[in-house]
């Protein structure tokens, strides 16, 4: 762990060759590391975003964060941003694969890069995470109560169809391991879906584990909502941090 | 979890918030889902967007279930003490 981490608003080659607002945070210190994108949750690139970025730099990685709309409102206020992004339907599944890979390679071209790039993402956020992992050549991916997975949500409105569905059918390309993490409380991934997503995996000899916490439902790493349950944090982040040391070490 | 459901409607009317004063309004987009602000895990959340397409110009609304139903209820209360030719 370090202290001294620097951090900063970068541009990358995203879905498409779009340029896409990225923030970078890294160790002061040189040195071979793995790096980790991080694909932030349906409200935006916000201040907890970033905060969760900073914490992954200080535990001794490369840490890269998309902004999944800086295409929709380059320079818009986060918030501003995920309500323009919603109105125009939400962040294409291979717009989001397009833009995790164009990190990946920013991460991995580092000098301080050992070659590994890990994913994570919570809420929306970690069904991305599991979307990369499936499609793009990664070395650990972490889902934070990502839903829709498995299972797809209902269809509200026929002028603006969702963009996004369970992709089952991809489960059978992740191409690495994956680390679930999971409120038993949580409606959406419910313990129900989580099982049938471990089943899948199991089914595929896909290496993943997978922890669910009592007392806690979505959202519960999220430390400005009430949502937010400390020992299922702790309790998280210590995983996290053994997952990435062994597969981005 | 994010519900990913959102409807859309056009507005007539004007609306006052923010730096610029009164406007008019225009697209509108109503949804359940996680809130910025409110402490709730999910609200009912009002954007009604700048005409302009302005992403900072946008009025929000986050408000708890509760609280959306009771302005529902309110508005329809409101529009059930009015002659109907003044509904035009």
């Amino acid at each position: 762990m370090t202290d001294s981490i620097m951090t900063a608003a970068v541009r990358i080659q995203g879905a498409g060759g779009d340029q896409v607002e990225a923030y970078l945070a890294r160790p002061a210190e040189h040195g071979a590391r793995g790096g980790v994108v991080l694909v932030h949750h349906m409200p935006g690139y916000d201040r907890w975003s970033k905060e969760v970025a900073r914490r992954f730099a200080t535990d001794g990685y490369d840490v890269l964060l998309p902004n999944l709309y800086s295409r929709e409102a380059p320079g818009a206020e986060p918030d501003d941003a995920a309500a323009v992004a919603r109105a125009r339907g939400g962040v294409p599944d291979d717009r989001l694969v397009g833009d995790v890979a164009g990190a990946a390679g920013h991460l991995r071209a580092l000098d301080s890069s050992n070659g590994k790039v890990g994913v994570i993402g919570h809420c929306s956020g970690g069904r991305q995470a599991v979307l990369a992992a499936c499609n793009l050549d990664l070395d650990a991916a972490v889902d934070c109560y990502g839903a829709y997975v498995v299972g797809s949500p209902p269809e509200t409105h026929p002028m603006h169809p969702l963009k996004i569905r369970g992709f089952e059918d991809q489960l059978p390309k992740l191409g690495c391991p994956l680390l679930g993490l999971f409120g038993n409380q949580d409606a959406h991934p419910s313990p129900d879906e989580v099982a049938e997503l471990d089943r899948l995996l199991t089914e595929y000899g896909k290496e993943h584990e997978f922890h669910g916490y009592d007392g806690a439902g979505h959202g519960f790493f999220g430390a400005d909502r009430p949502s937010y349950r400390v020992e299922a944090v702790l309790d998280g982040y210590r995983r996290i941090g053994d997952f990435f040391a062994r597969h981005l070490g | 979890m994010c519900t990913y459901s959102t409807e859309h409607v056009q507005l007539a009317g004007s609306a006052k918030g923010g730096p610029g004063g009164w406007r008019g309004l225009g697209p509108t987009t109503v949804y359940f889902d996680h809130p910025v602000h409110a402490q709730a895990l999910h609200t009912l959340n009002i954007d009604f967007g700048d005409p302009g397409g302005e992403p900072s110009g946008r009025i929000a609304l986050e408000l708890t279930a509760e609280s959306a139903r009771e302005l529902v209820s309110a508005i329809q209360r409101a529009f059930g003490g009015v002659p109907p030719e003044l509904l035009v």
